[in-house]
Formats: C-alpha cells, sequence, structure tokens
C-alpha cells in the first residue's frame, strides 16, 4: 500500500479526500505509482504528466521523506518508508507558480 | 417565459448567470472549478443542457468538463490531445524554428446538430474533433499541415486557434482564426483547408498582404448570412461577403481600429459589435471611457454605446471571446473584462449594466436563450 498526498485541485478533480492509497503489484517506482493513481483516477491522466511523452509536467514536483524526487528516473525504486508506507508520497504544484496568470 | 443562461470562463473559474426573459434579476452560479483558468464554457446548440468547459492550469495542463444538466453538475472527459503525426515547427516570437507543443483548449464549438459533437481550437494552434461527448478527441491535422504551418506565430497571447464557426447552410464549411496566422476555411469537414486572408493588411509581418501571418483576434458571423464574415483583426476591423474570399475595410469612424470582440446583433445581420482598445501593448479602452461600438450599416459608420458603461477611469480589456448575443425579441448583449464585470444589454446595446462586478478577470463569455 503505497500513499500518495494529491494538491488540492486534483483531489477535488478526482473526487477524493485526505490521502490517497495505492496497490502496487511490483516495485514501488515514480512510474509504478503515477500508474496506480491514474488507473484508479483516470481524470487525473495528463495532469501530473503528459500523457505522450510521460513526463512529469514542469510545475509539478514529488517529494517524500523530506527528498526532493522530481528529477529521479520513473523506474528509480522509491524510499522504503514510501514502498512500506510509513511515509507519503507527496505530488506538489511548484510554489514558483503555474503561469504569468497567478 | 424564455430564459437566459450567460457562461462565464475567467481566469479563476466558471459562472453560470442566469436569469428569466426579463434579464433584470439574475442568479450566480459558481465558481466552478475555482482556481482554474476556464478558457471557454459553451452550450450544444442541439441540446441546451450539455455543456461543455476548458479548464486549464499552468500547473496541471489541460481538462474537459462536460455538464449534463445546464451546468448544475459536471463530469471530466478525456483530456488527451495529440497532435496526428509529428507536428513539425512554426515560428517563435523571433522567427526562429520551434517545435508545435500542446499547451491549452481555447474554444470548443458544439455541433449544430449534434450534441456529442464538439470541436476544439487550441495552443498551439490546431483543430479537434470529438464525436463522442469528449472522451476521445482526434486532430483535423489537415489544418496544421496545410503547408503554411511553418510561417504562423504565436500572438501575444500565444499562437491559439480562438475562433471555429460552423456554418449552418453548409455542413461542411467550417472557418477558423489563429493567431497569428490568420483566418482559414474549409470546405469538406475539416478535412483540407485553405488561407482566407486576401486583403488583411498586417504591418508587422515582413510582407503586408502574405497569405498567412495575421493576427486575427476574432471573427462573427450571422446565421441567416452564411457568407459574411466580420473579423476583428490587431489593428483593423474587417468584413468579406464571398466567405472570406477577399475582405475589406470597415473601421470607418472609429476611435482605433485594435480590439479583441466582435459580435452580430442576433436578429439584424448588418448590426454589429467591437470594442476598440488602445494599443500598442496597452490594452485598455481609449481616454479611459469604456464603449461598445455599433455599426447598424454592416460597418464604416460607427456610434458610440455608453450609457451605464465607465467613462472614466477605465484601464479594463475585453478579451476576443468575452461578447456574446441572446436571441430573446430584444437582442440582448453581454461581455465581460478583464476587471471581472460582466455588463449586459437588454436592448440590443443602448443601455447596460453590470451582472456582476467583481468575478476574476473575464476570459469568455457565451450565452444560451432557452425555452
Amino acid at each position: 500500500m503505497i500513499r500518495v498526498v494529491l494538491p488540492a485541485h486534483l483531489r477535488h478533480l478526482a473526487g477524493a479526500t485526505g490521502e490517497v492509497q495505492v496497490e502496487i503489484a511490483g516495485e514501488a517506482t515514480q512510474r509504478a505509482v503515477l500508474d496506480a493513481i491514474e488507473t484508479r483516477y483516470p481524470m487525473l491522466r495528463g495532469t501530473i504528466r503528459d500523457q505522450v511523452t510521460q513526463q512529469r509536467r514542469p510545475f509539478v514536483r514529488f517529494f517524500a521523506c523530506e527528498e526532493d524526487l522530481s528529477h529521479e528516473a520513473p523506474d528509480a525504486l522509491l524510499p522504503a518508508d514510501v514502498a512500506s508506507g510509513k511515509e507519503a508520497f507527496l505530488i506538489v504544484g511548484a510554489i514558483a507558480g503555474g503561469n504569468r496568470t497567478i | 417565459m424564455s430564459k437566459v443562461r450567460v457562461l462565464v470562463g475567467t481566469r479563476k473559474g466558471a459562472f453560470v448567470l442566469s436569469a428569466d426573459g426579463k434579464r433584470e434579476n439574475w442568479n450566480v452560479s459558481g465558481p466552478h472549478f475555482g482556481g482554474w483558468e476556464m478558457y471557454h464554457v459553451k452550450g450544444s446548440p442541439a441540446d441546451p443542457d450539455r455543456l461543455y468547459a476548458s479548464q486549464s492550469s499552468g500547473w496541471f495542463g489541460q481538462v474537459i468538463q462536460r455538464s449534463k444538466d445546464g451546468g448544475v453538475t459536471w463530469e471530466p472527459v478525456g483530456n488527451k490531445f495529440a497532435y496526428a503525426g509529428v507536428p513539425g515547427t512554426h515560428q517563435w516570437y523571433d522567427g526562429t524554428a520551434h517545435p508545435w507543443e500542446f499547451k491549452r483548449v481555447w474554444h470548443l464549438e458544439p455541433s449544430l446538430t449534434d450534441p456529442d459533437t464538439v470541436y476544439a481550437g487550441v495552443e498551439d494552434a490546431a483543430i479537434f474533433r470529438t464525436t463522442d461527448g469528449g472522451q476521445n478527441w482526434e486532430e483535423l491535422p489537415g489544418l496544421r499541415e496545410h503547408g503554411s504551418g511553418p510561417q504562423w506565430q504565436p500572438g501575444a497571447g500565444g499562437m491559439c486557434l480562438h475562433t471555429i464557426i460552423l456554418d449552418p447552410s453548409d455542413p461542411r464549411r467550417i472557418y477558423i482564426a489563429i493567431s497569428a496566422a490568420g483566418a482559414f476555411r474549409s470546405d469538406d469537414a475539416g478535412q483540407t483547408w485553405r488561407p482566407i486572408n486576401r486583403g488583411l493588411y498586417s504591418k508587422y509581418i515582413p510582407v503586408p498582404t502574405a497569405e498567412v501571418g495575421h493576427c486575427v483576434h476574432h471573427m462573427a458571423m450571422h446565421a441567416d448570412r452564411p457568407g459574411v464574415l466580420f473579423m476583428q483583426k490587431h489593428w483593423d476591423v474587417m468584413r468579406s461577403d464571398d466567405s472570406g474570399d477577399s475582405w475589406r475595410k470597415i473601421s470607418g469612424n472609429l476611435p482605433v481600429d485594435f480590439g479583441f470582440v466582435i459580435d452580430v446583433h442576433a436578429h439584424e445581420p448588418e448590426t454589429i459589435y467591437v470594442v476598440p482598445i488602445k494599443s500598442d501593448s496597452e490594452h485598455y479602452p481609449p481616454e479611459g471611457k469604456l464603449r461598445v461600438y455599433r455599426s447598424r450599416t454592416g460597418g464604416d459608420e460607427w456610434e458610440p454605446l455608453t450609457a451605464g458603461l465607465p467613462q472614466s477611469d477605465c484601464y479594463v480589456n475585453v478579451l476576443r471571446d468575452a461578447m456574446a448575443v441572446d436571441s430573446l425579441d430584444h437582442c440582448g448583449v453581454y461581455f465581460g473584462t478583464s476587471g471581472g464585470q460582466v455588463y449586459a444589454s437588454r436592448d440590443a446595446g443602448d443601455h447596460w449594466a453590470p451582472i456582476v462586478r467583481d468575478l476574476p478577470a473575464v476570459l469568455s463569455v457565451e450565452v444560451q436563450t432557452l425555452p
């Protein structure tokens, strides 16, 4: 069981409240977590990563265990505490803001 | 009694303003999708309770929302806008080649006959279509691959396809406009396209009369005159009487011929509206006076409409999709501003009053006239 914290706008879009929990069959990687989230909440496809390139959206960040995992490879293993469910995987909108209209 | 529903897209959410046919007392619903940029909300002519909304965010990208009950409830539908094939390059601001990249949906144009079919105009410029109520979107690549694509370039708002007009007399005919490429027409339901910019003159491109490259801000058509088009360009108000094959300038006595919106009276095909805006880059009304200009002669001769609009210290903008008309007997005209006001006139522009004053900056206004 992986615990995921979505940013407020994506929680609303998904109709979720609080943390989201997803099951992963294989190793706990960023790609596996995002695949599981998008399977459970198809309306989130394209909002965290591009649907065509699968690249993380530029103003989305990934944090866990007080580390910035945004630039880790999608198939790199997540920290053990995330894999065990002890710590949450945080999906965060960059504090820099999304664009010129903020 | 008939009803009116005004669909307002803003920088921070969508609002639904509704009133009975008197248009005196308004109910305001929203914000829907608060915090998201709502570029456009539009209803299906074939089923007025079917609405589509373009929801986007610099953080989280593009979402499309659909309502089947007139905007009371919404559901996200498909949001995959993948260009067909390898999209190639267009001109960047400095004229260098830049790869095509999807950014957002600017305009949603539901089919005149089928509530499940909708056209989407996107940035970077292309046209997409869904035939299953928004679940799946496919590009009509004949436009982007027309051959002039490498010469298109972004306007200040981005390289957006912002206008889609469906010809009610010919389901195969579609008009679109791109900033900054110009106007295009398809006569085969979107398979092939040709530029229709003869007569446009743009001093900000190397060849002012070029076939493409013009910064068209918006176009409008009256359903009873599908061959007559009106255009607000980045300087110049234009008119075509031959389905876009040629254009002539109708700016006439306007105080400035820059602006974004243009629309046509619901019952008088020769009565048109614009909101002159000062430019370069100021993008607010001349002299701080918010004035709608109306021509009852299809252009050239314009009268300012000021009653109820601020005539001092007003420095808002009115963006390209932020004007619409209803089709009640006494035609209502509506527009929204970057200052968050939505103004309405119940008498074709003679008098104005705000429906709301303090919304987020308005991006788009559409009106539905309901039985």
